[in-house]
C-alpha cells in the first residue's frame, strides 16, 4: 500500500492539472517499510522530453541525483515516482512500462480531463529483474485531516 | 570512493544506502563493488557485459559517459559516483483511441 498526506496527492494532482496537455513529473520522497511506502514530500521534475510533452515524460539523472542528495540529508529515500496522463487513462502503459526500472518504487498515475485531474491509480513495481518485473495495482491510503475532509466534501 | 546505491539495488548490497569501494579509476571501482556484491553484475550489465541502457552511471555532477575517458576515469578517495537508473514513460494515446479504452 501506498500511504500520502492529502496534501501531497492534491499537490501532484494539481501539477498534472497546471501542466495538461503536457505530462507532468516527479519524485516521491520517504520510507519503504513493511506496510508500504511512506511518502513524506513530493517534489515536482521537469519534462525532458519537450518533444512529445503531450504523451512522453523523462527525469534528467542530474536532477534525480540532486534529489537522491536532498532526500538523504533529510533521511528519505526515492520510494516512487508520479506523472500525468492528458487525456488518457490511469493506467500504466506499455511505454510505462517498458521505462519503468526502480523495483520496489511505486508509480503513482493521474489521468487529467481537459484541465481537471480525473483517476489517480499507483502501481508497484515489483519482481527480481528486468526480465520478471511486473506493475501491481496498488491501494492508496491517503491521511486526511479534519479541514481537508471537509474541503473533499465541499468538492463532491 | 563513496557509490550511491538506488533503492531498487539496496537488496543487493545489504541495505546499504552508499558503500566505500577502493580503486583508482571509475571501471576499477565498478569492478570492486560488483566483487564485493556479485548478484549487483547483473542488474548493471548486460548479459555481453555492457552498462544497460537504462543505468546511469555519474562521477558527483558528470554523466561517465561524457567524460573523455569514460571508465577510465581516475577517481579520488573523495569522489562520489552515483548508480542512478532512468525514470520516463508516457500514455499511449493512439492506441488507446485505436483500441476503444475506456476512461478509466
Amino acid at each position: 500500500m501506498l500511504h500520502l498526506s492529502y496534501s501531497d496527492y492534491a499537490a501532484l494532482r494539481a501539477h498534472g492539472e497546471e501542466n495538461y496537455p503536457h505530462e507532468c513529473c516527479g519524485v516521491l520522497l520517504g520510507n519503504s517499510t513493511p506496510e508500504g511506502n511512506q511518502v513524506r514530500e513530493i517534489v515536482r521534475a521537469g519534462n525532458t522530453r519537450t518533444d512529445r510533452a503531450h504523451d512522453r515524460y523523462n527525469i534528467a539523472p542530474e536532477e534525480l541525483i540532486r534529489i537522491q542528495r536532498q532526500a538523504r540529508k533529510q533521511g528519505l529515500d526515492i520510494v516512487g515516482f508520479y506523472h500525468s496522463h492528458p487525456d488518457c487513462p490511469a493506467q500504466w502503459s506499455q511505454t510505462d512500462f517498458a521505462e519503468a526500472h526502480w523495483v520496489g518504487c511505486s508509480y503513482v498515475i493521474t489521468r487529467v480531463d481537459q484541465d481537471k485531474a480525473a483517476v489517480t491509480n499507483s502501481f508497484l513495481l515489483t519482481g527480481t529483474s528486468e526480465e520478471d518485473k511486473k506493475f501491481l495495482d496498488e491501494p492508496v491510503e491517503i491521511a486526511m485531516n479534519e479541514a481537508e475532509i471537509e474541503q473533499e466534501r465541499g468538492r463532491s | 570512493m563513496n557509490i550511491n546505491i538506488p533503492t531498487p539495488l539496496r537488496a543487493y548490497t545489504g541495505g546499504q544506502q552508499t558503500v566505500s569501494i577502493p580503486g583508482a579509476t571509475v571501471g576499477e571501482a565498478l569492478e570492486a563493488l560488483t566483487g564485493a556484491y556479485p548478484e549487483l553484475r547483473q542488474h548493471l550489465y548486460s548479459g555481453e557485459g555492457k552498462l544497460r541502457s537504462f543505468v546511469n552511471l555519474y562521477l558527483n555532477d558528470d554523466d561517465i559517459r561524457y567524460l573523455p575517458q569514460k571508465e577510465a576515469t581516475p577517481v579520488e578517495e573523495s569522489d562520489e559516483l552515483s548508480i542512478i537508473p532512468s525514470i520516463a514513460g508516457g500514455c499511449c494515446r493512439r492506441l488507446q483511441i485505436l483500441l476503444g479504452m475506456p476512461n478509466l
